[in-house]
């Protein structure tokens, strides 16, 4: 009779992941499950194929690069802390884990600041990796053009797709180099509530 | 050892009385009843009882928990995560909007910001996704005694341990034998049955005989898995009869209530005795594993039967595989093609006596029928629903959509437009070109004529 507990106890370093993450302990206990429940073979880590098993996932046009990203450096394999890591840069910033946190001092100003700053660097960080396939820290126009076809697919034809990339390439360029940097980036995006936008609420 | 001799014989006859009580008692309680399709309202009253015992143990469990100062994993059915349904256009011209100062009268072709949108709902689907939990058992949010279902282990008292030991060894040496011997008494009864009854002339007789036989046998099974089905309006005759499936008991509980001509694949050992039994009392209709691929020849044997008015309902599942009830997944137009009058029903288990999903990739056959046997019972409703016929405007997949959805509306199950079979296999690209036309329109439809579609 298969046991199918998972708490606290069970999810090796809880501790160490909750205080790295800022994720309470309950959501923690949400994403172990999910975690367990992608990983079809019991293996302990997902793999690749794992991921790309959800439906919903492989109808996005950005599927395969959001899979990539909870692989760094050429890894095959993703454990739990790691799973937990990508996820904890979509936690809401307010969402903080309230066990750690004393409840009688109000957080200073600047923290707060601080905090959201963070965030929007983060966020920004996670979809210009998106963009930046070859991690050269610059978007070309021809990584601009990968991303554009792999959104549209053939519905689009080459030449308007090309228009497309130049002129956004062309508007958020600064220092005319004809790629657009991460600076470059955080600048045309800067008045956007990003950290609304990227943020998943997960339930209590 | 001489002294052992009287206790010897005490001890014989006092397990042949037990056995002869058990076998009247059985004889009594169920399998007449079964015969005659009467009920004394035995499994109604041991439901009851059963609910009161599972209702306090949460409460032990909760309390256990608030001492240690911790929170129970309740599980969510309707996914962890806070989502909001708005449409791509919407929520990328929202992304726009509060990104950029200028007036939006003309949108513009393409921002940065874009890519948020799709990174973000390729987030949410690995953080939760529709699909992925139709394929594991339901999570319930009270436990019901049984070690399977239990997440949070460490508040269990000692009472409520003692309680779980007591129910472990009711069902597994009480009900557990019980139901096995139903069973192989219902299955033996079906193989002799049938086979007798096809030894007379075909006649009304001979289908009176087969249709008693048929049922009563089912009778006797649903009774083998403490089967507790509650029928909603009358079962209808003819056609099609199109249901959900959660599990191989689904027929059973169909069957025992009405009198269907089966379709299916031919199998080998038990089930392939079964079968060849079941054919020689009345026409079912059963493919050989090569003629399964073959669709026009699966359409052409179904229409056949269909069309023969002398020959029973058929029971069909067009899911394709088993789904976990809490929802209904893609129908497969095969049956919904063939232009019969299609009979809906819905079948919705309640999962608090025991789990009748069947996870094919987890367990094996006998492992299932295992775990049937040794839950508490399997409760179920069973709606019948008027009869559909395909309109002249709609094809074959509109119209098993048109059906699937009164399926899902009647059994409370979430309507769902994805294929069963991504169980095994992964989505087609065809679903991802949907995407991208979506946002192609977006980006380039409102500049040019599009003559693609």
């Amino acid at each position: 009779m298969g046991s199918r507990s998972s708490h606290a106890a069970v999810i090796p370093d809880g501790d160490s992941i909750r205080r790295e993450t800022g994720f309470s302990q309950a959501s923690l206990l949400r994403l172990h499950h999910r975690f367990r429940a992608l990983d079809r073979n019991k293996k302990g880590y997902l793999s690749r194929m794992d991921l790309q098993q959800i439906g919903a996932l492989a109808v996005n046009p950005l599927g395969d690069r959001i899979i990539e990203s909870f692989f760094p450096d050429g890894s095959q394999r993703v454990d739990f802390p790691g799973f937990v890591r990508v996820l904890a840069h979509f936690r809401p910033v307010e969402d903080e884990d309230t066990e750690t946190q004393d409840p009688k001092k109000p957080e200073p100003l600047n923290s707060r600041r601080n905090k959201l700053h963070c965030e929007f660097v983060r966020t920004c960080t996670n979809a210009f990796q998106l963009y930046d396939l070859d991690r050269d820290g610059k978007i070309s126009r021809h990584e601009m053009l990968q991303v554009l076809r792999l959104m549209v697919g053939v519905q689009v034809t080459e030449e308007q797709l090309e228009n497309i990339a130049d002129r956004t390439v062309q508007e958020a360029d600064e220092d005319g180099d004809g790629a657009v940097s991460f600076v470059e980036f955080t600048k045309s995006l800067e008045k956007m509530d990003v950290e609304q936008k990227m943020s998943i609420r997960i339930l209590k | 050892m001489f002294l052992l001799l009287p206790f010897d014989s005490l001890i014989v006859n006092l397990l042949g009385i037990s056995l002869t009580v058990l076998f009247t008692l059985l004889l009594v309680f169920i399998i007449v009843p079964a015969i005659f399709g009467v009920s004394f309202g035995i499994r109604k009253l041991y439901m009851k009882s059963l609910l009161k015992i599972f209702a306090w143990a949460t409460l032990r469990m909760e309390r256990g928990a608030k001492e240690k100062n911790h929170q129970l994993y309740k599980p969510y059915t309707n996914g962890i995560i806070a989502k909001d349904p708005t449409s791509l256009e919407e929520e990328i011209k929202e992304i726009r909007r509060s990104g950029s100062s200028k007036a939006l009268d003309n949108t513009p072709e393409f921002e940065l910001s874009d890519i948020f949108y799709f990174c973000r709902k390729g987030m949410e689907t690995i953080m939760d996704d529709e699909v992925t939990k139709r394929f594991s058992a339901e999570e319930l949010e009270s436990w019901n005694l049984l070690s399977r279902t239990n997440y949070n282990f460490q508040y269990i008292s000692l009472r409520l341990t003692v309680l779980w030991g007591l129910g472990v060894l009711i069902r597994y040496c009480f009900l557990l034998p019980l139901r096995i011997a139903l069973a192989f008494t219902g299955i033996s009864l079906l193989v002799v049955g049938t086979t007798v009854v096809g030894y007379l002339p075909n006649g009304r007789f001979k289908e009176f005989m087969s249709k008693h036989v048929h049922l009563m046998c089912y009778r006797i099974c649903v009774r083998a898995l403490t089967a507790i089905i509650t029928y909603h309006d009358r079962p209808r005759n003819g056609g099609i009869c199109v249901a959900n499936h959660t599990s191989p008991i689904d027929v059973i509980i169909l069957a025992s209530d009405g009198y269907y001509a089966m379709v299916g694949q031919v199998h080998g050992g038990l089930m392939g005795v079964i079968q060849r039994a079941m054919v020689k009392a009345c026409p079912h209709v059963w493919f050989e594993r090569s003629e399964v691929k073959d669709r026009h020849l699966v359409a052409k044997r179904l229409t056949e039967h269909v069309q023969d008015k002398s020959k029973l309902p058929i029971l069909i599942f067009p899911e394709g595989t088993c789904i976990n009830n809490t929802s209904v997944m893609m129908f497969k137009k095969g049956s919904f093609e063939i232009g019969a009058t299609v009979y809906p029903v819905a079948i919705k288990y309640d999962p608090q006596f025991g789990d009748a999903f069947w996870n094919s990739s987890k367990y094996g056959m006998v492992t299932y029928l295992l775990r049937m046997m040794t839950s508490w019972a399997i409760v179920c409703s069973v709606w019948y629903l008027p009869p559909m016929t395909r309109e002249a405007d709609e094809d074959a997949v509109q119209f098993a959509n048109r059906v699937k959805s009164a399926i899902a509306r009647q059994g409370g199950l979430v309507d769902l437009l994805w294929d069963g079979g991504l169980k095994r296999e992964k989505v087609k690209d065809t679903f991802k070109e949907e995407q991208q036309k979506l946002y192609s329109k977006m980006i380039v439809g409102n500049h040019k004529d599009r003559s693609r579609s």
